[in-house]
């Protein structure tokens, strides 16, 4: 009990504290009180188990990782003789965050030297949008911060860069599109030694992970940083929409594979997905997410919050809400 | 996390059942319970799931299964009927305006495939000899603009814009005067991604289609998306009345249920499939082929398709030939493995295959270094090896690695690969030399 109204509270103060998009702010305010509407008022009995499997179903946590879930339950009803659904609530709540971690994972970083962060992720995601907030943030906290545009595929990807950069203030080093990538990195990197860079972020072309080539492609720009800047890249984080499916389990599996992820950056979580398939990425690879984003703007990225994420699996999206 | 095809599932359930000759109720919602698990797992949503898997209970109740000896076969027959039905049954075509310009307007989610696939549609438009004009109404991602322009002068089409001060509004009417005035019977506006609980930006949507009245509004998804597909759809449906759905990225993995939850909560059908980057790839939607592929039953009738396309029709039928008496050679396996280049990436083609397993296939991946490798490798074998490959013990495989300059790994490699294209190249033959399209093709449970 003081447990879910802690949690319901902390959900209250970190989603009207935080600046989501504008037009956002009203349709979602009006979720809060909803939030565990599933629970209230019910018997434990099949009905609400089933009920429970449809709500994880629906949020993307997958009908393998729901039905699990459901049937850890079920064994916890039974063998701690729990009555009231009011205590089931907590229980899959323990039970997510048992997998998700109860502290935010902060991004690895050491000062005084040369950082690196990659960026990889699957074609519109939001990885540049989310490198422009990240610089962002950094820069707010007194780093020095530059960016690679190692996207010299997708048309006019440079440019979009570009614009971040100015927005946020940072330098971008930059060839021509159709340039090789590696070459790119290469110079970032002189660049961020030469001008004494805390932080380089450096972005990557969208690719299908079951591209081969493309993906080895990543392969070769580890190996540049390794032998350039060597120890350098503290991270390398996957970009993942919030409302991508099951198939972002895939997703993070080759690209862990590949380019070695440390962690996940989970977009778009300002309309009304849940993004619940990181919990079977969490449980099976072991990779954390850190940065949620919940919008366009540059403020619009936010530490990733489990407890958070978890009252918002369970948040009804009611129609009437948003209707006109 | 081994991915078990349907076909294979359902084969398991009914097998336990062979020899009782007919199934009970109870066998059938066990059957079902999985065409329930396929389904979610690919992110068909919930709900549609639910009505679906009522209605093929319904059916199979008629009789149809429980009275057959077959009812593996009844049962997936049914599912894929049914899928079918819902998915459209028939390929949709484009409007065309009888009263020039044809206007299009593409709408959808942030990174959902909008933009590029304003251009691939604007190609295909061209190649039809029409004349069209690309619209640059997204004023809000930094460099949206640039890039229509530059998929524009890469296509030869021209893109109009006006900065991004204008209403995107004042720029789709500005858009139409200036086609009429050039002669572009074609207009395609491309809009900026927004969420569909954005109501500022959803209304500015819907102004745009007050201004210009387009004869085709596409709403762009992601095949890769989830749950929230239906709420997408149904938001954009019922501000837009949508003409159509554009199904984007499906050359990935993807199972693709998404064009289930929107086709369902819509009732608007899927007109084009989006199937690479490069701009030439977009293609007609078959309702029957997505069906099987999110039944995870692949994309057997594409497949068909392009083997017969593409293998030389005698020299299958000569190598199927070779393949029942058991003389598929190294050799062949080097032929063949140039027609399976011909074919399209392998990952691909692997893809629509049915009851593949994806982990088993992985040493299938072949690129073009790979088989200059195993060109050398084999090569540098006795014609008698080359015939006899399980006569290639430890020794032998040394002098080849060093007769091609490659290294013992890459030879074993080839010889696992090799085992395991017998196997492939048994059931692609035995496709393409069905007569018609649905050929004799068997999948694995029948
Ligand atoms: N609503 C919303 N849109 C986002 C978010 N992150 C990125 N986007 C949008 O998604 C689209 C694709 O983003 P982009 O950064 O170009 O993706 P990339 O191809 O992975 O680099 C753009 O329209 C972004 O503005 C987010 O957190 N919320
Ligand atoms: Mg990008």
């Amino acid at each position: 009990m003081g447990f879910f109204s802690k949690l319901k509270e902390s959900l209250k103060t970190s989603l009207g504290g935080e600046k989501l998009s504008d037009s956002l702010t009203k349709t979602r305010k009006g979720f809060i009180d909803k939030i565990f509407d599933v629970f209230s008022g019910k018997k434990i009995d099949e009905e609400l188990f089933e009920e429970l499997e449809e709500v994880l179903i629906q949020g993307d946590v997958g009908v393998n990782t729901a039905i699990d879930l459901v049937e850890i339950l079920r064994e916890r009803v039974k063998s701690e003789k729990i009555k009231e659904a009011e205590q089931l609530r907590q229980v899959i709540v323990e039970e997510i965050i048992n997998i998700m971690g109860e502290e935010t994972s902060a991004l690895n970083l050491t000062p005084g030297e040369l950082n690196i962060i990659l960026i990889v992720g699957v074609n519109g995601v939001g990885k540049t949008t989310s490198i422009g907030k990240l610089a962002y943030k950094l820069k707010s906290e007194g780093k020095r911060v530059m960016l690679g545009a190692g996207d010299t595929f997708r048309a006019a990807a440079i440019d979009q860069l570009k614009v971040w950069g100015q927005r946020v203030g940072v330098d971008v080093i930059s060839h021509k599109e159709g340039a090789d990538p590696a070459a790119v990195v290469y110079d970032a990197i002189q660049a961020a030694n030469a001008r004494k860079i805390d932080v380089l972020i450096i972005d990557t072309a969208g690719r299908l992970h079951t591209k081969v080539n493309l993906m080895e492609e990543l392969k070769k720009i580890r190996r540049i940083i390794d032998k350039e800047a060597s120890g350098a890249l503290k991270e390398v984080l996957l970009v993942l929409d919030a409302t991508t499916g099951q198939n972002a389990l895939a997703q993070a599996n080759t690209f862990g594979q590949a380019a070695g992820v440390t962690g996940v950056i989970l977009t778009k979580l300002d309309g009304t997905a849940k993004g619940g398939v990181v919990i079977g990425i969490k449980a099976e690879q072991n990779l954390p997410v850190k940065l949620v984003g919940v919008g366009e703007k540059m403020e619009d990225l936010q530490v990733f919050r489990p407890q958070d994420f978890v009252a918002a699996l369970f948040t009804e999206v009611e129609d009437e809400e948003y209707a006109g | 996390m081994a991915f078990e095809s349907l076909g294979e599932k359902l084969q398991g359930v009914f097998k336990k059942l062979k020899g009782q000759g007919k199934i009970s109720e109870k066998d059938l919602k066990t059957a079902l319970r999985e065409v329930r698990v396929a389904l979610l797992e690919a992110d068909v949503n919930y709900k549609v799931v639910k009505d679906f898997i009522n209605n093929v209970n319904e059916r199979a109740l008629g009789q149809e299964v429980l009275e057959s000896l077959t009812p593996g076969q009844q049962v997936i027959k049914i599912v894929n009927d049914e899928l079918t039905k819902l998915m459209g049954g028939f390929q949709s075509k484009l409007e065309i305006s009888s009263k020039p310009p044809t206007i299009i307007m593409m709408v959808g989610l942030q990174g959902s495939g909008k933009t590029t696939s304003a251009g691939k549609l604007g190609r295909l438009l061209k190649k039809q000899g029409r004349r069209p004009l690309l619209v640059a109404c997204d004023i809000y991602r930094p460099a949206a603009i640039k890039q229509l322009q530059v998929l524009g002068e890469q296509l030869d089409i021209p893109v109009f814009s006006m900065g991004n001060k204008t209403s995107p509004v004042d720029i789709a009417r500005a858009a139409i005067n200036h086609a009429a005035y050039h002669g572009n019977d074609i207009v395609i506006l491309d809009t900026a991604g927004r969420l569909h609980i954005d109501e500022a930006l959803m209304e500015e949507l819907s102004l745009i289609k007050k201004q210009v009245n387009p004869i085709e509004i596409l709403l762009v998804v992601d095949a890769m998306t989830g749950q929230d597909a239906v709420n997408v759809a149904e938001k954009f449906n019922e501000l837009l009345d949508l003409t159509g759905v554009v199904l984007t990225k499906l050359d990935g993995d993807t199972r693709g249920g998404a064009a289930l939850s929107v086709k369902a909560v819509t009732g608007k059908p899927v007109k084009f499939v989006g199937m690479g980057e490069k701009l030439d790839a977009l293609e007609p939607f078959h309702p029957d082929r997505m069906a099987s592929r999110i039944l995870g039953m692949g994309d057997v009738l594409t497949l068909i398709e392009k083997a017969q396309e593409n293998f030389d029709a005698k020299k299958s039928q000569e190598l199927q030939q070779k393949l029942l008496k058991a003389e598929f050679t190294l050799e062949d396996f080097l032929t063949q493995m140039q027609q399976m280049k011909n074919m399209g990436p392998l990952d691909q083609i692997m893809d629509m295959l049915p009851g593949m397993n994806k982990a088993k296939l992985k040493g299938l991946q072949l690129d073009e270094k790979e088989f200059v490798r195993f060109q050398a490798i084999i090569q540098s074998m006795t014609k008698d090896e080359r015939k006899n490959p399980q006569k290639i013990n430890g020794s032998r495989r040394k002098r080849i690695a060093a007769g091609s300059g490659t290294r013992v790994q890459d030879v074993n490699r080839l010889l696992k690969q090799f085992e395991q294209a017998q196997k492939m190249m048994k059931q692609i033959s035995g496709m393409t030399t069905g007569k018609g399209k649905k050929g004799k093709f068997k999948l694995p449970f029948m």
